[in-house]
């Protein structure tokens, strides 16, 4: 099925317009070792929109050469009030995006941002701190100072800066130590994905690219809602027509949404306690680390890999900490089933596992099927991918530092950003669903071991332990987990495509 | 076994009173919308057969939504609805909640145009039937759920956690734990009630029933079969012309449904909506809730519905002479995973009963398309659901597989002989 879905001769749709995409959609960046992102408010809005409509951001183009820096912009929904877009325009696009992170108080429950997380503890982003605009530069070794100089030149006429989240390169880890950014959906940007609503019974990391583009079809085949406008209010013609209403100008299309949340990691606790646990053995602290991840500290996946198929394009070493799913460790005895790269992406398809035939095939629909139920308690995973951009921040610090007592000054953690259609299909899903769901898969009492908040819920039932399932006993459970990762601010930003910022910037009906 | 059964009584509220019922039942909780079990009106928390209950107001602000037929837009008052899952016989349920809590269930219903101080009679008069219900697992009850979790508690606390070396170990072990069990019980510390005999008029009347089913079934099929090809036309005729009304949710309605939501691991779900004009939705919506009582009352009843293994229970009532449908579920999750699961999971058997409704996303032959269509199925569900005043459930923090797997460590316990992958298997549930 999938194969049918690959061919080309089949494919649905135009050439992607490259360049009026966003390069950030595309690439990482992963030589540009420095970044820094900038949260601004509007101090004028004249010369913001005029900073806007003149900015250089970098776009996706196929052949050119690495550009040496790299910047781009998002804005959010008060950002977009703020520099003068219509209400009606604004409420086009996704209910989420316009209420903001930190929008509502059932948002930041769903979230899990709630106790130390809480959003009125925020540094930035919560109640009144909700940034307008954010610009992210890039730059390789050496030549983000001289960027960042010139740029805020530029628009310090139309924004104040309210904060700078400075990163940091700790050299591809993140800063518990792991091996960090491996698993990423890999685009359809050749467009060979069937527009059509088809059901997928193996897992593929192929994503159409309707969920991290607006205005293309996404994985059901259809367009994610967004502002189409009537091209009177676009008189100089400088939207795309939609694809799917031709009539009407995409103010989406070639954007999409990017979720930002500034986590911090307290290494020491994490370090500690897992030694506590181990009772100071080297090899358990380690064991139970890369089964909180799901991963060894090197990135090697505790569940393996499949031998790499030619198929998978992907090289060997890659294909090695990337090439597998869970099908052959149901019980979560290699990996266990609330680790967090496991609840992050559970790697099923549309069916649970089973013959291939018809009428196991119309068992497992109809449920008739008991052990394919015992399978079918996580969503499909293609629903709900995240196109993950984020960098780490502050000072690193090695586990042995920690074990040694060793004091390292300042704070540290992970700039998460993540970019998708439909945040709440996505991120919003992912989080609450996934990630802080302490009943992920029929598990008992645990939100996720690195990202939980740890609060009981309000029946008193309590999220902070992590279990690992024996092959042979009952599950090895860690009790009392401290709380690992705070949040410290967090915006939903459109990051729109080249065409559609010219046209919020100014030329505005 | 105690069967489960359901209650929905359904009144209209007195013009003019909503607001004040909207404040007595705003104190009732102790989370927005969510039940206080000891408040002073209706203390849920004692009724120990009540799995689930809520009140909620039927406002529904879709009604005009039929003036796309160009049909008048129908005056429906705002009603009460008071609904209920519960072990035993509805009537006896009802009878002991309105012995215990009389004074407050009157004050509740003093609002509605029609209470006439007969507590008791009045609420059985107004109990309208389900067209259809499902139930999760029938015939576990409240009791029993209760006693299995302290159970697994006390098991899951006590169990020796180190891996088993050898098959005589995972025995000797469980042997080490049913005799902690029965310590524990002969202290009074643990309770394990033996269920209850399964009530031979109530065996009798599901037979019955099934075999009804079916004769009318075998009966009707000829008629069925050779009117089939001007039902299939009617049928995609209407499909192709019925308007499609799903605009996106009132963003203030939506977060009032936000706001009531994801308090527990298990969230309520109440939605109304008008059915299509015509014979043609009306007899297939009829048809399709039979057929869907069937097989909830004769295939699942064990623990899925289809897919769908989070429904705890759910119900179809049909209101005003079947022009309009209230459909209740409590589920387990978030919303936008109970979404999802329809969507990926069950769509074809949403479309079946849904499509039916009025401005349903367009369908194909019936299930296909319809809630696939995503953003339109999102928006117009929640444009028809309707925020829950009360929502009471018996047993916060648990979902449908904690009380899979507290029954199967009952049964493990109390299964006299077990193999060597048994005894593992059991251990491995704590």
């Amino acid at each position: 099925m999938a194969q049918a879905a690959m061919n080309p001769a089949l494919a649905t749709g135009a050439a992607v317009e490259l360049h009026d995409i966003q390069g950030l959609v595309r690439f990482a960046y992963k030589h540009h070792t420095e970044a820094v992102f900038l949260l601004l408010r509007v101090r004028d809005a004249g010369a913001a929109r005029a900073w806007l409509a003149e900015v250089a951001v970098t776009r996706a183009p196929t052949e050119d050469a690495t550009p040496s820096t790299a910047l781009h912009v998002g804005l959010t929904s008060e950002g977009l009030r703020a520099v003068g877009v219509a209400d009606d325009v604004i409420d086009a696009f996704s209910p989420e995006f316009v209420d903001g992170m930190a929008g509502d108080t059932s948002r930041s429950r769903r979230l899990g941002d709630q106790g130390p997380s809480d959003p009125s503890r925020w540094q930035w982003g919560g109640t009144n701190r909700v940034p307008h605009v954010a610009v992210l530069l890039y730059a390789l070794p050496g030549l983000l100072n001289e960027l960042q100089q010139t740029v805020e030149a530029q628009f310090q006429a139309g924004f104040e800066i309210t904060h700078r989240l400075w990163t940091s390169d700790m050299g591809g880890l993140e800063p518990f130590g792991f091996v960090d950014g491996i698993s990423q959906p890999e685009l359809d940007w050749q467009r060979q994905r069937l527009a059509r609503d088809a059901t997928q019974t193996a897992y593929l990391s192929l994503s159409c690219l309707g969920e991290f583009l607006l205005g293309y079809p996404n994985e059901y085949g259809l367009y994610t809602t967004r502002p189409l406008l009537d091209p009177a209010r676009d008189p100089l013609g400088i939207l795309p027509r939609a694809e799917d209403a031709p009539e009407s100008c995409d103010l989406g299309r070639n954007g999409t949404y990017l979720v930002m949340r500034q986590l911090s990691q307290d290494v020491y606790t994490f370090w500690q306690a897992l030694d506590r646990y181990a009772g100071g053995a080297a090899s358990t602290r380690e064991r139970l680390a890369s089964a909180m991840v799901g991963r060894r500290l090197n990135g090697a996946p505790l569940v393996k890999a499949e031998a790499p198929s030619p198929a998978s394009g992907l090289g060997a070493p890659q294909a090695a900490l990337n090439d597998f799913n869970y099908l052959s460790d149901p019980l979560g005895t290699c990996c266990p089933l609330g680790a967090h790269i496991r609840r992050s992406n559970p790697r099923n398809a549309d069916l649970p596992p089973g013959g291939a035939g018809i009428v196991s095939l119309l068992m497992r629909t109809l449920g008739f099927n008991a052990g394919a139920r015992e399978q079918d308690f996580v969503a499909s995973t293609r629903f709900h991918r995240l196109l993950r951009r984020g960098r780490e921040y502050g000072v690193a610090v090695t586990p042995a530092q920690v074990l040694a007592g060793q004091p390292v000054p300042g704070e540290r953690g992970l700039q998460f950003i993540c970019l998708g259609a439909n945040i709440q299909r996505q991120f919003e899903f992912v989080q609450s669903a996934w990630i802080m769901n302490a009943k992920f898969d029929g598990m008992r009492d645990e939100a996720d071991p690195l990202l939980g908040n740890r609060l009981p819920t309000a029946a008193g039932m309590s999220t902070d332990c992590f279990s690992l399932p024996q092959f042979n006993g009952p599950h090895e459970r860690l009790t009392g987990l401290p709380q690992f990762v705070t949040m410290l601010g967090g915006a939903y930003f459109f990051l729109p495509g080249i065409r559609a910022l010219r046209f919020l910037s100014g030329a505005y009906a | 076994m105690t069967p489960q059964s359901q209650f929905t009584v359904v009144a209209p509220v007195l013009p003019g009173r909503e607001g004040a019922l909207r404040k007595l039942l705003a104190s009732m909780t102790s989370q927005p919308g969510m039940a206080d079990p000891k408040n002073a009106l209706l203390p849920f928390g004692e009724f120990r057969h009540v799995h689930f209950a809520r009140l909620v107001l039927l406002d529904d602000p879709t009604l005009g939504d039929i003036e796309a037929y160009g049909l008048p837009r129908p005056q429906r008052p705002v009603y009460l609805a008071f609904v209920g899952d519960c072990d035993g016989p509805a009537h006896e349920c009802l009878a002991e909640v309105a012995r215990r809590a009389d004074p407050g269930l009157r004050a509740i219903f003093e609002h509605c145009a029609d209470f006439d101080g007969a507590l008791l009679p009045w609420m059985l008069a107004h109990d309208r039937p389900t067209a259809a219900s499902y139930v999760n697992w029938v015939g576990r009850t409240v009791v029993q759920i209760r006693e299995e979790n302290a159970l697994q508690q006390t098991l899951a606390a006590r169990a020796n956690r180190a891996p088993v070396d050898s098959p005589a170990v995972a025995q000797q072990r469980r042997r080490e734990l049913i005799a902690h069990v029965r310590s524990e019980q002969a202290a009074g510390r643990l309770l394990l009630t033996p269920p209850q005999p399964t009530p031979l008029l109530w065996r009798l009347a599901q037979i019955a029933n099934a075999l009804l089913v079916l004769l009318i079934g075998v009966i009707a099929l000829p008629f069925f079969v050779v009117l089939l090809p001007f039902l299939i036309i009617r049928l995609r005729r209407l499909e192709t012309t019925d308007p499609e009304i799903c605009p996106p949710p009132d963003p203030a309605a939506l977060l009032e449904l936000q706001q009531i939501e994801d308090y527990d691991v298990t969230n309520q779900y109440t939605a109304l909506g008008s059915v299509k004009p015509g014979w043609f939705r009306r007899g297939l919506l009829t048809l399709v809730l039979v057929a869907i009582q069937f097989t909830c009352r004769n295939v699942f009843t064990r623990g899925y519905l289809a897919r769908v293994q989070t429904i705890h229970f759910a119900r179809w009532v049909f209101l005003d002479g079947k022009a309009r449908v209230l459909f209740t579920s409590n589920y387990d999750g978030g919303h936008q995973a109970y979404m999802d699961d329809f969507i990926n999971k069950v769509a074809w058997g949403l479309n079946l009963v849904f499509s039916n409704g009025l401005g349903w996303p367009r369908t194909d032959w019936l299930i296909t398309r319809g809630a696939r269509r995503e953003l339109q199925f999102k928006f117009y569900q929640r444009r028809h659901q309707l925020p829950t005043q009360v929502w009471y459930k018996a047993y916060p923090g648990l979902t449908l597989i904690d009380l899979t797997r507290n029954a199967r460590i009952r049964e493990g316990l109390e299964q006299s002989r077990m193999s060597d992958s048994e005894a593992l298997a059991w251990l491995k549930l704590l």
